[in-house]
């Protein structure tokens, strides 16, 4: 990837529109658009068509000789099987006003990143394949024919989607171009265009247990390393246990918190948690995975991989599921996972031990979020938390995309981070809860190629930071997302320099006043609390 | 710009046929036969159409929430925007139908790189207008009964009543028709000058904005300028509805230039975007419920041969691993 320009720079964004047609338009595959293909091992492990060595960047992509037929006859099957998208392609008034809610196009100022148009590229295809009219009127209709240069455009626009919903959120009949793009990828794959940094994840995922690849001795060995962390800090050995059977609670988490900072503190923070409540859960390695890369590919793959949740819960004889903090994780388990690989009637409705509570709201799917679960601890009084173990952070709150707008969870979030931190403040309204902006990395796009993009895409997101930075004095910002975990950091250090990314339970980690406890000089990321010196004036 | 330009002659073209044709001894034509052909391609395709939409499944309930969920009972629920009971999603579709929702929430971005600041200013004038337009479209559309019914109902009276409060002119001026004009002008305008609207316009959303346009202006040409014999055309009107067509004498050529345009949107109608006013209902990001985790919605083709890479194979994958790091196996080696 070319060196970035600076912030400054970037945020002078050309939204001018080009002179040609929009279907004149060929896309250009410069390094930082475009993420690298799948790569010919990976393709053949899912099973998937056309695995081959190709590049965006030559001309020769390789498509399977018979692959037009190929996609009519997918678009055809998607069409009797999604009503979303046989409305989606009927109804869009080109209103424009989802337009420049995409961050992509706010950051990128390409037309087609307009939700309306990365729609109507799989649109005039609709439109010049399905319906009488458009066919005789051809362009005029907004009708083109299937070439080689419309998938090209495909790959490169539905792999610029994170898939975040927010124009969604905007149209006046909810297309939901998320929808769109998924069917799209769906489509996409029968023909073998797709990428790597999805497939290689859910190959992982598959085979075992989560999307990194790590090994289920491996697994373990990186628990042991947090949990002697977490000795350091706290003086406490945690004792988190595997597969055991009959314990009340499976969690499942998405591995990237076991994996990379800062994401491995959320990891503690949730150990800590469970000691702290001397909670009956148990730990999974070949269900080690919250996320669900499936989800980024077609329907055929969410089910599978998600399907290892349900059954093992049943094969551990748990009574309920816990979940960790992640985004498209929590899409699935709440749109999806019931209707896939439900009825879970081999699980009871989720009932805090500690609190009592009954988790009506996950009544059906026995899996509840464990910010629901932490909310109502605090709310019943059952946490002791000392705030000023967080002391010197300002906090804000990134509502993630797929909680947000596939969910509705605002308010149980902000209530915990409330009780964990001294000052928190919001972003401007327009940026956050079901209006929050990506991070720029959801869907399979958080990876080392897609940089460029990804960061100009975080322009919104960034600049609203920078924002409560300059006048709050903001200096961490707070999420439920492993994506945003991984993608935040980087988004950060470049859109707003010195705003550190943190997970929810790490700063309930840190708070956690356990019983007898030996006082902490440090927080979960090992540094020197501030003010400590203060404290032990008073004592 | 083609699409601006082709879909202007194409309505000026069908006005002139209309014009030309009614006045060249075709009022039959015009009056009776494509009346008739336009309706049944209306409702033949306007049903086709929504059944088509209608019979193919919802796989999965995937409402976009647009507030608070239903959560623990001391969290605040926004009801209408995340509802999780089907009344409270009936109330969402309502708001969405009647009052424009989701286009009363639009932002417009503000870029200002010179401040490093980019900002998103609520703009309510697409909602504003888009409101104006189709409430006087119902109004014109209701006040058009009387033309139709004997006796005229009372909400059409009423709605008449007050829409021509202001008692300007012979015959009173109607406010939605100044109304109307306004806001299909403002929608047209909007395609021209917004560029971004601009870029993404076919001919096929100038088309219905200039047919529609088209209508009005001939409308109100008949009323208040032609002064065009109201009790003819309801003869007219009335012969079509009770299956008896006749062709009144008295009747000028601009009813018959509307009426064929009004006939032309009849038959256009369901082939185009114009759906959208079945589509809206049968959306399902905004009529499903939030409540998947309480309630499971069933997909019709959920394939149940989908599995899981299941443990027993992950176990033989890293038995040996496994026990090595003290890990729980269901089979010993
Ligand atoms: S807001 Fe909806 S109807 Fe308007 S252009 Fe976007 S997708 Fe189409
Ligand atoms: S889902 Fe998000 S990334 Fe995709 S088009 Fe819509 S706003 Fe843009």
């Amino acid at each position: 990837m070319s060196k970035m320009a600076p912030p400054e720079e970037l945020m002078n964004v050309n939204y001018s529109t080009p002179s040609e047609p929009w279907m004149d338009v060929r896309p250009e595959f410069k390094p930082g658009t475009f993420s690298y293909p799948g790569k010919p091992d990976v393709l053949k492990y899912l099973g998937l068509p056309n695995p081959r060595d190709w590049s965006p960047t030559e001309e020769d992509w390789k498509l399977p000789p018979d692959w037009r037929e190929t996609i009519r006859d997918g678009f055809r099957e998607l069409l009797g099987k999604y009503r979303s998208l046989k409305v989606f392609m009927d109804c869009c008034v080109r209103c424009g006003a989802c337009a420049d809610k995409c961050h992509f196009y706010i950051g990128s100022g390409d037309p087609k990143n307009m939700p309306v148009l990365r729609a109507e590229l799989l649109r005039s295809i609709y439109r010049g394949e399905f319906t009488v009219a458009a066919k005789i009127l051809g362009k005029l209709a907004g009708a083109r024919k299937l070439e080689e240069d419309v998938v090209k455009e495909w790959f490169m626009y539905f792999y610029q989607c994170t898939q975040c919903r927010r124009c969604s959120l905007y149209c006046p009949y909810g297309i939901d171009t998320a929808e769109i793009t998924f069917l799209a990828r769906d489509l996409m794959n029968r023909i073998g265009l797709n990428i790597n940094w999805i497939l290689e994840p859910a190959a992982n995922c598959n085979r075992t247990g989560n999307h990194l690849g790590i090994q289920p001795h491996a697994f373990k060995d990186m628990m042991d390393f947090l949990v002697d962390d977490i000795e350091t800090v706290t003086g406490r050995r945690v004792e988190p246990s595997f597969h055991r059977k009959g314990a009340e609670i499976l969690f499942i988490t998405p591995s990237g918190d076991i994996f990379a900072e800062p994401g491995i503190y959320t990891f503690m923070g949730y150990l800590l948690l469970f000691d702290y409540l001397d909670l009956d859960v148990t730990w999974s390695t070949y269900a080690s995975e919250g996320g669900n890369f499936g989800s980024f590919m077609n329907d055929k793959w969410m089910k599978k991989l998600n399907a290892k949740m349900y059954a093992e819960a049943k094969r551990l004889g748990v009574k309920y599921i816990i979940g960790g903090e992640c985004g498209h994780m929590w899409r699935v388990l709440n749109q999806f996972m019931d209707t896939m690989n439900g009825p879970a009637d081999f699980l009871e409705v989720p009932k805090s031990p500690i609190t009592g509570t009954v988790f009506e709201n996950a009544k059906s799917t026995k899996m509840i979020h464990l910010v629901e679960f932490t909310a109502d601890l605090i709310k019943n009084g059952k946490l002791k938390l000392d705030k000023s173990r967080n002391a010197g952070i300002t906090a804000t709150w990134h509502d993630s995309c797929n909680t947000s707008r596939g969910m509705g969870f605002f308010d149980e979030p902000r209530y915990v981070l409330e009780n964990v931190v001294e000052k928190f403040v919001d972003m401007p309204s327009q940026t956050i809860r079901e209006q929050t902006f990506c991070c720029g990395g959801g869907a399979g796009l958080n990876n080392g190629e897609f940089t460029e993009m990804r960061l100009r895409g975080g322009l919104p997101r960034g600049n609203a930071l920078k924002y409560v930075q300059e006048k709050f004095g903001v200096n961490t910002m707070s999420c439920i997302c492993a994506i945003d975990r991984a993608t935040l950091p980087g988004l950060a250090d470049y859109w707003a320099p010195g705003v550190k990314v943190t997970g929810l339970h790490e700063l309930v980690g840190n708070a956690l006043v356990f019983e007898g406890e030996e006082e902490r000089t440090m927080n979960l990321r090992q540094e020197d609390l501030p003010g400590l010196e203060g404290s032990e004036e008073e004592e | 710009m083609a699409g601006l330009v082709t879909a202007l002659l194409a309505v000026v073209a069908l006005a002139a046929v209309a014009a030309l044709g009614a006045g060249a001894g075709m009022a039959q034509v015009f009056g009776i036969y494509i009346p008739y052909v336009a309706v049944a391609i209306f409702v033949t395709g306007f049903i086709k159409k929504v059944l088509g939409w209608a019979s193919t499944p919802v796989p999965f309930a995937i409402p976009t929430t647009g507030g608070q969920q239903y959560s623990l009972p001391w969290v605040k629920q926004a009801k209408f925007d995340n509802p999780s009971t089907p009344g409270q999603t009936f109330i969402r579709m309502a708001l969405e139908v009647l009052c424009f929702r989701s286009l009363f929430r639009n932002t417009k971005v503000d870029n200002r790189p010179g401040e490093g600041t980019v900002g998103y200013g609520s703009d309510k004038s697409l909602w504003l207008f888009a409101l104006i337009f189709h409430y006087c479209f119902l109004i014109v559309f209701i006040r058009h009964f009387r033309f139709f019914l004997e006796p005229v109902p009372f909400l059409v009276t009423g709605v008449e009543f007050v829409d021509s409060i202001l008692q300007i002119s012979v015959p009173t001026l109607y406010l939605t028709d100044v109304f109307f004009v306004v806001g299909v002008t403002f929608l047209l305008a909007r395609r021209l000058f917004d560029s971004k609207v601009a870029y993404i316009s076919l001919a096929s959303d100038f088309f219905p904005l200039f047919l529609i346009l088209a209508i009005a202006l001939s409308g109100i040409y008949m009323r208040y300028f032609a002064k065009v014999d109201v009790i003819a055309i309801k003869q007219l009107a009335i012969g079509l509805v009770s299956f008896k067509p006749v062709i009144p004498p008295n009747v000028d050529w601009s009813f018959y230039m509307h009426f064929f345009l009004v006939c032309v949107l009849w038959a256009y109608f369901p082939f185009s975007k114009l759906m959208h006013l079945g589509g809206v209902f049968l959306s399902p990001t905004r009529n499903l419920p939030n409540n998947t985790r309480m309630v499971r919605h069933i997909n019709p083709w959920n394939d149940p041969s989908i599995k899981p890479h299941s443990y027993a194979d992950y176990e033989d994958d890293f038995r040996e691993k496994m026990i090595e790091a003290g890990l729980p196996v269901d089979k010993e080696a």
